[in-house]
């Protein structure tokens, strides 16, 4: 587990960033910041790194900080990899972005005072996961201010060996899983392990909390190079949603099942632990209750149908699911993928290409 | 876990069945305001969840009118649009009582239902008749007075800016987290039952939501038909 906890926090998107062109009183402009990101950070929080590049030639005036990719300004409170690993379909090195210190876009954007905003937004999302996992927010409302602090820090300065001091005081527990309990028993002996420990400990819920990023792609695209950029968060859909893992006997709940099982709509009403290791080429919709479904709502507005016995060229495709700049395969047992790829609020944040067929109005 | 005892919470499915009962209720015993719509979240997103049909509930261009001696706003129907915001005109259909110092402040109310907090949470925003936001400062101290004494005093309703979970823009929203403890002890103290029927859920959860943003519910919604 702390190799994987390791390998999270130790990611880092490489930045060069450019002073918006209105911005810049001097000549020559100054040249763009080189910053390495961490990934479980967030874009504000660099800040400080970056002013001293172009304090000198801001125009006079409050700053009022955002950043923008082509075009598309940046929601701040969303971590700076999953912006990434979301908004780069072929991942560009170093990453160019737009800095503005002025004209904040405020019908757009939830307003941002710094640090404060950023580590606020934080502990809601870790209450808010606290919540999922243990049915109640007790978890981190008995933190004092001082170890909530501590946490937040251990964030700021991506320093693992902190986070894990200060997290051992919020006993976020693990999701139980069979696969899980063999590797632990041989590692348990080399290292102490963070909630590790209680790797017995079951979640009261059976809940993952999850973020997922979905961008439905229209049109096809060979290369992620040719992909279309995203001009605008609505062509964006945003599901926040606790993923509910249901155990069966001798089955594993996949990544697979798990995105499924988030879009049910696309991917047939619903889902059933995957049945082999076969299973994860084909997206094969659930034809039983499908009918049951729209006769008991009624007005049947709900969703365009899917066909029943519908082919594999029917069917949604996936066509990048990246977690943590990674594309993990989809048979992953998901207990393993939040458990390891999870951020440090807890959430577990997947960004999902699909492709609809065009038959399929939505 | 005690299965008998509830927690004050709420499915997605049992949020629909819910809404719908709140809005016809509203409907009947509220006419001097516009009557809630249930919108859509297939509109705006690619898709609904599982066998619920996924939405919200909806109320527009409210119109709260602060007047000078600081009592409980009055409340003036709003019609289709009472400010068109795409095409920047203003119908004024309000009638104001006579005092010309009052401004009137247009709000829109959007009922959500939290996956996470299997709760309801509120997010509205509010604008000037000039079609101009107003920032979350203004709105606390535009709210009646009555309800800025409910959010000061309250440890569970504070309000905070926060993204609206489908439209993409900032709103404001009530926060969520207490909820379900006032409402299991609304519905113990109150009713005097363990477990509400469902159906009834918003309408008990509005009575002590609505006031807190200036939005009273009549007496008669509380009572079964």
């Amino acid at each position: 587990m702390k190799e994987a906890q390791e390998f999270v926090w130790m990611g880092a998107i490489p930045l060069q960033i450019h002073l918006h062109e209105s911005e810049v009183t001097t000549v020559p402009p100054p040249p763009p910041a080189l910053i390495l990101a961490p990934r479980i950070g967030y874009l504000p929080l660099l800040l400080p790194l970056i002013k001293p590049y172009f304090s000198s030639t801001l125009p006079p005036g409050v700053d009022t900080v955002w950043f923008e990719y082509k075009g598309l300004p940046l929601k701040w409170y969303i971590p700076t990899g999953v912006l990434f690993d979301l908004l780069c379909a072929e991942p560009e090195r170093p990453w160019n972005l737009t800095i503005h210190f002025r004209g904040y876009p405020s019908h757009l954007l939830i307003p941002c005072e710094g640090e404060d905003s950023v580590k606020w937004n934080f502990i809601n999302s870790l209450k808010e996961a606290d919540y999922i996992i243990n049915g109640n927010c007790k978890n981190v409302m008995h933190m004092s201010q001082s170890d909530q602090l501590e946490l937040w820090n251990s964030v700021v300065n991506a320093n693992l060996e902190a986070f894990i001091r200060s997290s051992s005081k919020l006993k976020s527990g693990t999701i139980e899983d069979d696969y899980a309990s063999k590797s632990s028993l041989s590692s348990q002996k080399s290292q102490k392990m963070i909630g590790e420990a209680d790797t017995s400990v079951q979640t009261k819920t059976g809940k993952v909390p999850v973020r997922l990023y979905v961008w439905n792609v229209s049109e096809d695209f060979g290369d992620m190079e040719d992909a279309p950029p995203i001009d605008s968060w609505d062509r964006i859909s945003y599901v926040n949603r606790p993923l509910e893992i249901h155990r069966e006997e001798g089955k594993c709940f996949t990544l697979h099942d798990a995105i499924k099982t988030l879009l049910p709509e696309l991917f047939g009403k619903k889902r059933k632990p995957s049945e082999g290791e076969n299973d994860e080429q084909s997206f094969g919709s659930e034809e039983e209750t499908k009918n049951n479904r729209m006769t008991e709502e009624g007005e049947g507005n709900i969703s365009q149908p899917l066909e029943t016995g519908s082919t594999a060229d029917d069917d949604p495709e996936i066509k990048l699911l990246r977690i943590q700049g990674i594309e993990p395969k989809l048979e992953t047992p998901i207990s393993w993928v939040a458990n390891h790829l999870r951020h440090p609020e807890n959430f577990l944040h997947v960004c999902v290409y699909i492709k609809v067929p065009s038959a399929k109005s939505l | 876990m005690n299965e008998s005892a509830w927690d004050g919470t709420l499915s997605a499915s049992e949020f629909s069945a819910s809404a719908q009962a709140f809005a016809e209720k509203w409907k009947l015993n509220n006419p001097a305001y516009p009557p809630w719509t249930w919108v859509k979240s297939l509109e705006v997103p690619i898709f609904a969840t599982n066998q619920v049909e996924e939405g919200y509930l909806s109320l527009e261009n409210v119109c709260i009118v602060k007047s000078n001696d600081d009592e409980v706003a009055s409340c003036v129907e709003g019609e289709a649009s009472l400010y068109d915001k795409e095409d920047e005109e203003s119908t004024d259909s309000a009638t104001l009582s006579g005092n010309d110092n009052v401004q009137p402040y247009y709000f829109d109310f959007h009922i959500i239902y939290s996956a996470s907090f299997r709760v309801p949470v509120l997010y509205f925003r509010a604008y000037c008749s000039d079609g101009r936001s107003l920032g979350l400062n203004e709105i606390e101290s535009v709210l009646p007075a009555n309800s800025a004494k409910v959010l000061l005093e309250s440890k569970w309703t504070f309000i905070t800016q926060e993204e609206h979970p489908y439209l993409n823009r900032p709103w404001c929203k009530l926060h969520p987290c207490g909820s379900s403890d006032w409402m299991k002890l609304l519905f113990q103290a109150v009713e005097k039952v363990d477990r509400p029927a469902m159906e009834l859920y918003l309408v008990s959860w509005f009575s002590v939501v609505g006031p807190v943003i200036g939005l009273g519910i009549p007496i008669q919604m509380l009572k079964e038909p």
